[in-house]
């Protein structure tokens, strides 16, 4: 039960690094903190005690495998992580180019 | 873009093509190893990444290759598509039925249509991840002009 | 096997709470690179070497896009003084931490203990997956055979994300 804890305080660490930090990468890099958070969380649920990688060998079957949903919807959360981070690169470099800064607040000041 | 200084582009020269075998090996053998379709994808994206960083690229080409990902993105996932729907139209009328003869497991040609998925797969998160790369190059050098 | 992971995902709290408070943007993009790197090996201790895979190369990836991103642009921290609108957002911070901490004392009580996976869901794709799909790997066997929609549905944002990453840095129309 210790695991999903800190696996929790991981997610909380991004989700404060969201709400307080006022840099744009900052907050990118938060945000990768947080969904890295939730593939650890989703992974932790399918492992089975004593269970072996999803991979049958047909010569020698083992009883017992490790649950191969979670790393499915996993498998595929991760590339699309790669590209939402990637799209969220763009947003930023082109606000960067417009307003020549990072900080939020001060994009909030240049308004208009 | 500039390229790097001579040792490194020895060494991609080296080095690329190993990569780039070694993520089609991934993508053939995803239905008896780990590994598949996602994972062989990002690697080949990377090696062409590495060429791309390596040795450079004036902007005309950059554009081209930018061109030709793109397309080669729309068109996988249109196949991935078509192969789904074979099933509705050939096989029970299920969408995604698996109606090709399964073969011996554990042989590299089994599993029905479970290997043709990983290839257009692959091709189409390697083509996805080049684009992106290749937008984001562009622009710079656009803003740099 | 509860200890080796927990030791491990207490080091990817220490590099992500360094990540947020560094003072260089560079130096927050690599220690953002411990909490992916460490995240491969605690798939590989949960016997998933599909996962491990795919996140050590969509890392590195990352950490190329995002260096040349901050090596393109600025490294300074936005540091201003700590004045009302900054305590404000401290303490909503804090609010939304705890009441989130309570949620999570309330959702963990039904939860099975670590390692004891009721595989409530998942009886019906291991067993006699092999036969039914003829991939001996069983996650290439759910992804694209009894969860097939998924995988559409996840090329479809992939193609929509790149599809927003080109308009989003389209200067002027290209040909």
């Amino acid at each position: 039960m210790t695991v999903y804890w800190l696996c929790f305080i991981l997610f909380l660490v991004g989700l404060y690094g969201v709400i307080t930090r006022r840099n744009l990468i900052k907050i990118a890099i938060s945000l990768s903190v947080m969904e890295f958070s939730c593939f650890l969380f989703l992974a932790l649920i399918g492992y089975t005690e004593g269970g072996a990688a999803p991979i049958v060998d047909t010569a020698d079957p083992v009883k017992i495998y490790v649950d191969p949903l979670p790393q499915a919807m996993v498998l595929t959360a991760i590339v699309i992580g790669l590209a939402t981070t990637a799209m969220l690169m763009a947003v930023i470099i082109r606000i960067y180019r417009k307003y020549g800064t990072f900080d939020i607040r001060e994009i909030n000041n240049l308004r208009g | 873009m500039k390229g790097m200084t001579v040792i490194v582009k020895k060494t991609t020269q080296l080095i690329a093509g190993i990569v780039f075998l070694y993520g089609i090996y991934i993508i053939l053998h995803g239905h008896l190893t780990p590994g598949g379709g996602f994972a062989g994808g990002v690697i080949v994206a990377g090696s062409f990444i590495l060429l791309i960083l390596a040795y450079g690229s004036d902007f005309l080409n950059l554009v081209k290759e930018e061109r030709g990902s793109t397309t080669y993105e729309n068109l996988a996932i249109l196949v991935f598509l078509f192969l789904a729907l074979t099933g509705m139209v050939a096989g029970v009328g299920i969408f995604f039925a698996n109606w090709l003869p399964h073969g011996t497991p554990g042989e590299l040609v089994s599993a029905g249509f479970l290997p043709l998925y990983n290839i257009f797969v692959g091709i189409e998160v390697a083509a996805s991840i080049l684009t992106i790369f290749l937008a984001l190059i562009i622009f710079k050098e656009e803003v740099l002009k | 096997m509860e200890l080796a992971i927990s030791v491990i995902v207490i080091f990817m709290i220490l590099g992500a709470i360094y990540a947020i408070h560094a003072s260089d943007i560079l130096s927050a993009v690599i220690a953002g690179g411990i909490v992916g790197y460490s995240l491969v090996i605690c798939f590989l201790l949960l016997k998933a070497p599909d996962l491990a895979i795919v996140q050590i190369v969509v890392e590195t990836i990352t950490l190329i896009i995002m260096v040349a991103v901050v090596l393109d642009s600025s490294r300074k921290e936005a540091y201003g003084k700590f004045d009302t609108q900054a305590w404000v957002t401290a303490a909503t911070a804090v609010v939304i931490l705890a009441i989130l901490f309570w949620f999570l004392k309330e959702a963990s009580a039904p939860l099975a203990p670590f390692g004891e996976n009721t595989m409530r869901m998942a009886d019906a794709y291991v067993n006699g997956a092999v036969d039914k799909t003829g991939s001996v790997n069983l996650v290439t066997g759910v992804l694209f055979d009894f969860r097939g929609y998924d995988t559409l549905g996840e090329a479809t944002v992939l193609v929509t994300a790149v599809l927003g990453v080109l308009t989003i840095l389209r200067i002027r129309g290209r040909k």
